[in-house]
């Protein structure tokens, strides 16, 4: 395989802020729906690291990883919308901040 | 038969147990037997272990049961275990058997009484109480039980609680053996920080290795303790007023066990008082002859029946310090045993006749009982002549025996021991005459007649080992020295021996019945042929036991209350201000950090965020330098 | 060519997780989100991982933004999200410093340990990537030998996942019921 003078570091920069996109989002919106595509940016940053630095090492691992990440973050956006759903159910429209019963 | 000694105490727990749960339903007289039938079985317990003790090489005899672990604490514990020894076992006896009769007399005596379930509860776990006392096999143990006997004597001098006197007698009681009780929990600190352990067998395993002041304090401290709590000067003055509880309580509690516990605690700890310095067994043998002198002088002139024979149980437990100062433990011992006979059959004869005579306990209203109760006036009779020292009852050999040994020590004590011994036969004379001789003096609506079987049956018993318990401890020849002989595993070698030749014991034996007829004689004089008005030996100071007891009064109402007025303020403000700033600290704490905590799940992220970029940044630091 | 494609797809991607965080309304932001997965799926055809592009594309950009929209219109939050307003005081300065921070940092790494991997290529074994096998018969050898206990793992995790979902999404249907009990009985 041919990296054409592609060199690992550019897929890391690109994960890099790709993953601080995402961590920015999720820390400044409100609306739990995109909170949790925020999430699924950061975890998609992390994918592409994985393949890549897999690629560059000549491993599957870092694709194996990615398989797992990937059954994983169904999972997670399953249970995650189902509490979307529940709390949405009882308080409709609710944002994030709505949510504060761990208030001292 | 040596690993069952806790059923010695069992037995009493057990009726203690049964009667609190099922005391009211069983009501009168099922509730008394249960609990005599408890104290028997603690008897014969500790007739069995006394026997299989008895079948043991004597180097032997000496046994720790343990039963479990009582206090646990990092690296120190403390076992509740059960010391078998001749000691313990000459005291387990004496209160088992006593105690038994008592309960018996009890059943009687408390006839009719709305508490009676009540007042075996008590007894029995009095019994208890001072079972462990006595078995301990640490200080800690005897101190429980010590705990114990004071909270069931308080119960029980106060068991007509409704009568304001009785109890403030209990609270005085109770409050006043606290000083003493105080005194024990210090020496048993300073043993436990000395030598690690507060187990008998441990102390006196390691007795040599104390510095003889350290031994000294700890002697002095258990004595205060015992002070207390065998109603010693100056501690003596709760033990008159306890009279306010019932008759048999007297005769259990404040004549023939609990008050002896200082006293076996003394003899207990002798090794101790081998180390300590020469001065405190002196102290100690001062303070119990001056105590006996004392009291002897305040019984010359009370009127109260129970009161002549409170102010008769201090003096003759100042005999057994006596005994204990001047290293005489089986002296001390053995008078313990015959006065525990004596005194709680006086006890129990003097209240038959309180009995008898509706309640009233002043002597100057009795006279002239013999001809009406013939069993209790032959009793009490031989209970007199015993205490008075008239040979050949128990009373008169275990005196001798003590003060041989104050002769020995120094004739001074001796001096002031005969002085009370004269003493002693005249106001117990006076108490006799003026009881069952003379013309009768009470009123003509009062019918005085014999008590019931229940309770002549244990003052017969009583009196008849009151006769042959001198037996125990003959002087005569050494082969007679059962007692002596009995007791040698527990007292390590420490008693004094006597170095007075035959003659002179008998000289001093002459002595003492001289000073028994001459007290007996001169009560003859004054009381039944009026030689000699009454008031003339009957001292207005020495009725108000030479107000001892209002010194008190006065010192602890007025600079002791201010005293501990400052002290509870300086509880208020410094100790309490400091462990409410602990408190108030943390809180305001609290306060400011649950800012913290706003509930924003924004938030905690922003603040997961913040960290992971400050481990990065750590990490490339710590990398990269 | 490699180059070029990558720059397509990392502009396409780093403007499509932008409008994820930027665009009001909940649906314009998961029809963008599928632009940054689609942009994956490529980077990950530009390192011969077809499998993982395949699945990229069906389960995230399929499934999981179906979801997405499906919550979306079930719970009817489709409106415009006001975004010019922040209730938590510092809340935007201080989520950029912390993003400028986890970008300067995490790119600092990136920067000055690019030539680590230099060297490091391994080969041989199942593992490789370059030997004969297609990357689908690759991964199926390693996920069912040496990963073999994690897939069981994740399907416990799958199966668990559901159950949860379905319990918490019920509705105290019965009259006498709370949720709690509902729950509770489930």
């Amino acid at each position: 395989m041919d990296l054409a003078g592609l060199s690992v570091g550019w897929y890391l920069a690109l994960s890099v802020v790709l993953f601080a996109i995402g961590g920015v989002g999720l820390l400044v919106r409100r609306n739990p729906l995109v909170m949790f595509m925020c999430v699924e940016l950061m975890l998609n940053a992390v994918n592409v690291a994985f393949v890549a630095l897999g690629a560059g090492l000549n491993d599957v691992g870092g694709q194996v990883a990615v398989f797992f990440v990937l059954v994983v973050a169904a999972t997670e956006v399953v249970i995650g919308l189902a509490l979307v759903v529940a709390i949405n159910r009882r308080r409709s429209g609710a944002t994030a901040d709505d949510v504060s019963l761990l208030k001292g | 038969m040596l690993e069952a000694a806790w059923l010695i105490c069992a037995f009493p727990l057990a009726g203690f147990a049964v009667l609190l749960a099922l005391g009211r339903r069983l009501g009168e007289p099922r509730a008394g037997w249960v609990a005599t039938l408890a104290m028997a079985g603690s008897f014969v317990c500790s007739l069995a272990v006394f026997a299989s003790l008895m079948g043991r090489d004597p180097a032997e005899r000496r046994f720790v049961v343990t039963l479990f672990e009582w206090v646990p604490a990092g690296d120190f514990s403390v076992d509740a275990g059960l010391l078998v020894d001749p000691l313990s076992v000459t005291m387990a006896l004496f209160v088992t058997g006593v105690g038994a009769l008592i309960h018996l007399y009890a059943v009687g005596y408390m006839h009719g009484d709305g508490d009676f379930s009540k007042f075996f509860v008590y007894l029995n776990l009095f019994a208890f109480s001072m079972l462990v006392l006595v078995l301990g096999d640490s200080l800690a143990l005897t101190f429980l039980g010590w705990e114990g006997v004071g909270v069931c004597s308080y119960l029980l001098i106060s068991f007509w609680f409704t009568d304001e006197a009785n109890a403030t007698a209990g609270k005085k009681a109770f409050i006043t053996n606290r000083v003493g009780d105080w005194g024990f929990m210090l020496a048993m600190f300073w043993a436990f920080g000395a030598l690690g352990s507060v187990r008998y067998l441990d102390l006196f395993g390691q007795a040599d290795s104390l510095s003889s002041t350290t031994a000294t304090a700890i002697v002095i401290l258990l004595f205060l303790g015992a002070a207390g709590k065998s109603a010693q000067l100056p501690l003596y003055i709760w033990l008159p007023d306890a009279m306010a509880g019932p008759t048999p309580v007297s005769a259990l509690i404040h004549a023939a066990t609990m008050v002896t516990a200082g006293v076996y605690l003394m003899v207990r700890v002798n090794p101790l008082i081998a180390v300590a310095d020469a001065w405190a067994p002196d102290v100690i043998a001062w303070v119990g002859v001056a105590t006996a002198l004392f009291a002897a002088g305040a019984a010359m002139a009370q009127n109260d029946i129970k009161k002549v024979l409170a102010y008769s149980t201090i003096s003759q437990l100042g005999y057994m310090m006596l005994a204990v100062g001047t290293g005489a433990y089986v002296a001390a011992i053995f008078h313990m045993v015959t006065h525990a006979f004596f005194k709680a059959l006086l006890f129990l004869g003097s209240g038959s006749v309180i009995h008898a005579l509706d309640g009233d306990q002043d002597m100057r209203r009795y006279g002239a009982l013999r001809a009406a109760m013939p069993v209790t006036a032959v009793t009490f009779i031989v209970g007199w002549l015993a205490i008075a020292g008239v040979p050949p009852l128990a009373g008169f050999w275990s005196k001798d025996e003590i003060l041989a040994y104050a002769w020995d020590a120094s004739p001074a004590l001796w001096v002031v021991g005969i002085v009370t011994a004269v003493l002693t036969a005249f106001y117990m004379s006076r108490l006799v005459f003026m009881t069952f001789y003379g013309e009768a003096r009470y009123g003509t609506e009062v019918h005085p007649h014999e008590p019931s079987r229940l309770m002549t049956a244990p003052l017969v018993a009583l009196a008849a080992a009151a006769v042959v318990a001198g037996g125990l401890n003959l002087p005569f020849t050494k082969d007679l020295h059962f007692l002596g002989a009995w007791l040698e595993p527990s007292l390590f070698a420490n008693e004094a021996h006597l170095s007075l030749g035959a003659g002179a014991q008998w000289l001093l034996a002459l002595v003492s019945m001289a000073g028994a007829a001459i007290g007996i004689a001169g009560a003859v004089a004054v009381y039944l042929q009026h030689r000699l008005p009454a008031s003339r030996v009957e001292w207005p100071a020495a009725a108000r036991a030479f107000y001892v007891d209002e010194t008190w009064t006065r010192f602890v109402g007025g600079p002791g209350r201010r005293a501990f007025e400052g002290v509870a303020a300086f509880d208020a403000n410094v100790v309490d201000g400091a462990v409410d700033g602990v408190g108030r600290s943390v809180r305001a704490g609290g306060t400011l950090l649950r800012r913290v905590q706003t509930g924003f799940v924004r938030s905690y992220a922003l603040l997961t965020a913040a960290g992971a970029v400050a481990l990065l940044v750590w990490f490339l630091v710590r990398t990269s330098f | 060519m490699a180059e070029a494609v990558f720059a397509v797809a990392a502009v396409l991607m780093l403007a499509g997780a932008v409008g994820v965080v930027a665009s009001r309304n909940p649906v314009h932001a998961a029809l963008f989100l599928v632009q940054t997965l689609v942009g994956v799926a490529v980077l990950f055809v530009l390192n011969d991982a077809h499998f993982l592009a395949a699945v990229q594309v069906v389960v995230y950009a399929g499934a999981i933004v179906i979801l997405f929209l499906f919550v979306i219109m079930l719970l009817g939050v489709d409106k415009a999200e006001e975004l010019s307003i922040e209730p938590i005081f510092g809340q935007r300065p201080l989520a950029a410093v912390v993003g400028a921070a986890l970008v300067a940092v995490l790119g600092t790494v990136v920067v000055t340990g690019a030539d680590v991997l230099t060297g490091l290529r391994r080969a041989g074994g199942d593992r490789a990537l370059d030997g004969d096998a297609t990357d689908i018969e690759r991964m199926g050898r390693v996920l069912f030998s040496e990963f073999a206990f994690a897939v069981e793992i994740t399907a416990a995790l799958l199966t668990v996942a559901v159950v949860g979902a379905v319990i918490l999404t019920r509705r105290a249907s019965r009259s006498d019921g709370s949720a709690t009990a509902d729950t509770a009985a489930s």
